[in-house]
């Protein structure tokens, strides 16, 4: 489904229809000056700077990419979960992540590009998803990690996304926060549970803490002074807080959160900074944030191996629903030309 | 892609929306637990209906629930497998949906069944008999045992549950037995939108392509060597349908082929014209694959014997 691109067309127009070209863009943009100054709403229709469209359309897919590969590796758990109510909420919860998926596909598809077309992106591995999910689902109790700190972490990134200047956007994403809170509160209760289980278990919930703690926090992107790019998503009110703000408030959240759940933070230097009143953590690795991203990581080509496979598996079915769709259509269509004749 | 699912008569005669009389009644409009408009029937609350003695099933009636958990659970583990592994993304979220709610009847059917296998007057929980329960204590029969296969096979598999499973649970709402009943009168909804998602996909690919066809017509012959079984009469549920309790499997048989064949007529296909294997899962007879589906499911369970999670 190609959608025209909703800019003013310039080239091989007539110089009346340049002026007029020229006069619409000269609108749009004041519009859109107008709707970023009230702090108000782009629709789809209107007109938006190409480059507002392309950010966006770059941040929407790559959202949506990593739900669905986000997917893998609790998927990877479902089958072995260690009891059948948990195994009810972690299938609840992948199946969560598919639909945010396709929502988010959907948000993206309003700016001109297909699902099909992203998804083909995913597969040739030119489109990027949250690293995070390079790391692998070793135990059980990463499945509270997960859901704690991962989910935590997306909500800190995500609840002020509710309000980001693009409409489907932002309502996307009141639907999806709402749900991650509830991933969040089931990865609490399976570390509480776990944490005051046996010791081997409580030795498994420390252990999935400190492995995904740091990975966690890089989720919310590089330090303020290396992130190019934030500033621009800041005036177009996309962004509305800088990622270390977002990350100090995850910190800050975290420390008290594991507290109750009697387990500790792998970070000697978390303290709260009376003079700036925020939270401050220790040093990050971000040599291994650039590995992960630049593909390096432990599950980089398994993630998109499974996505291709699924994808690939699936192309005999795709092209079977269409092929039929089209059979009934055409069915239809004579049936009407006979009524009518 | 999606249809709407069709309202049922089942549904709609034995829906349960009123606040329960509690489990005395032993109509198919009293449910076990206390249903209010809004609010599912869960596990936990017959697990406690058992606990406190309220819901107490007959030795026969427990091994008849284990019949109905059993196949529930066992093609609930073969679905989630589906889970990040489907053709779109939409049958993603629907064999998740169909896994989640075979997921939830097991959960019930197996709670109950636990209140009479305990000893000494504690119940057995559903997690001690999906996790801690050998192979040959399991009742599925071989169908919810087969392999996910290819899309199509997976089909032809819900395909067959599905008709099954609705024409047992509609009847099954009218057992004397008001667990049972209530068990039925959820799973039933539930099961009637499965019936629509697998016949819409048995139209799709008989009608697609050539490859689908080929694949659906293959996948339907893999599946139907183990119908026979579902039907089959054992002196347990000819007994529990002399007391009103349970449907006689044979009983079945004459509308499940009706309406699956008004399916096979849609999609112009023939019902697969296969030998019958013996079956044998409701004596713990089972197929070679149960015994790798369990080690999965039960490994880390029994990794820590009586830790709770």
């Amino acid at each position: 489904m190609a959608v025209q691109n909703l800019q003013s067309v310039t080239a091989e127009l007539s110089p009346e229809e340049l002026d007029a070209a020229a006069r619409r863009d000269a609108e749009g943009q004041a519009n859109f000056d107008r709707v970023m100054a009230d702090d108000s709403r782009i629709e789809p229709k209107d007109w938006m700077p190409a480059a507002y469209r392309k950010t966006l359309l770059r941040q929407i897919s790559q959202h949506a990419h990593s739900e669905i590969i986000g997917m893998q590796p609790e998927a990877n758990w479902i089958s072995r979960a260690p009891s059948l109510k948990r195994k009810a909420i972690l299938m609840a919860k992948v199946q969560d992540e598919a639909g945010h998926g396709l929502y988010l596909y959907s948000a993206a598809e309003t700016l001109g590009q297909s699902r099909d077309e992203m998804m083909d992106a995913l597969i040739a591995g030119k489109a990027r998803y949250s690293s995070i999910f390079n790391y692998p689902a070793r135990t059980w109790a990463d499945m509270g990690a997960i859901g704690w700190m991962v989910d935590g972490a997306a909500i800190c990134n995500q609840v002020p996304l509710c309000r980001a200047s693009y409409g489907p956007y932002g309502r996307a994403m009141v639907r999806v926060c709402k749900e991650e809170s509830f991933h969040q509160r089931q990865g609490f209760e399976i570390l509480l549970e776990l944490s005051h289980g046996t010791p081997e278990q409580k030795q498994m919930a420390q252990d999935a803490v400190n492995r995904w703690y740091a990975p966690a926090l890089m989720m919310f992107g590089p330090p303020d002074d290396d992130s190019p790019n934030s500033k621009q998503s800041m005036a177009w009110n996309i962004k509305r807080f800088s990622n270390d703000e977002l990350r100090n408030r995850f910190v800050g959240m975290m420390m008290e959160q594991v507290k109750v759940l009697e387990l500790t933070l792998p970070d000697k230097d978390i303290r709260f900074n009376e003079e700036t009143k925020k939270w401050e953590h220790g040093p990050l690795d971000w040599d291994e944030f650039h590995e992960v991203l630049a593909g390096r990581g432990p599950c980089n080509s398994q993630r998109l191996e499974r996505r291709r496979e699924a994808h690939d598996d699936g192309a005999w079915v795709r092209e079977a629903a269409a092929a039929y769709a089209a059979k009934q259509q055409a069915k239809q269509s004579m049936k009407t030309k006979e009524y009518a004749a | 892609m999606s249809t709407p699912a069709t309202n049922t008569e089942a549904s709609e005669t034995h829906g349960h929306g009123d606040i329960s009389t509690g489990v005395a009644g032993g109509d198919s409009n009293a449910s076990a637990t206390r249903i209010t408009p809004g609010n599912a029937l869960r596990p936990e609350d017959i697990a406690l209906e058992v606990r406190t003695g309220l819901a107490k099933p007959s030795g026969d009636v427990a091994e008849y629930a284990l019949r109905l958990g059993d196949d529930a659970l066992i093609l609930a583990q073969r679905l989630g497998h589906w889970i990040s592994r489907a053709p779109e993304l939409e049958e993603d979220v629907a064999l998740g949906n169909i896994a989640l709610d075979q997921l939830g009847h097991a959960r019930s059917f197996l709670t109950y069944a636990g209140g009479a296998l305990g000893e000494n007057g504690t119940p057995q929980s559903e997690d001690d008999l999906a996790y801690f329960r050998r192979e040959h204590e399991f009742r599925s029969a071989h169908l919810f045992e087969q392999p996910n296969g290819d899309f199509a096979a997976t089909i032809a598999r819900q395909f067959v549950v599905s008709y099954y499973q609705f024409e047992l649970y509609r009847r099954l709402t009218g057992s004397t037995d008001a667990t049972l009943a209530a068990i039925a009168a959820k799973a039933v909804k539930e099961v009637d939108y499965h019936r629509d998602h697998s016949a819409q996909w048995v139209l799709r690919l008989a009608g697609g392509t050539d490859e689908s066809r080929k694949r659906m017509i293959h996948g339907l012959k893999l599946m139907w060597p183990y119908v026979g079984e579902l039907f089959e009469d054992d002196a347990l549920v000819t007994r529990l349908a002399e007391a009103g309790a349970a449907v006689v499997p044979s009983s079945i048989r004459e509308d499940f082929d009706r309406l699956t064949g008004e399916v096979f007529a849609e999609a112009e296909l023939e019902v697969p014209d296969v030998p019958s294997a013996p079956g044998g899962g409701r004596q713990g007879k089972h197929s070679e694959h149960l015994g790798y589906i369990l080690a999965e499911m039960q490994v880390l369970a029994r990794e820590h014997p009586g830790a709770n999670w």
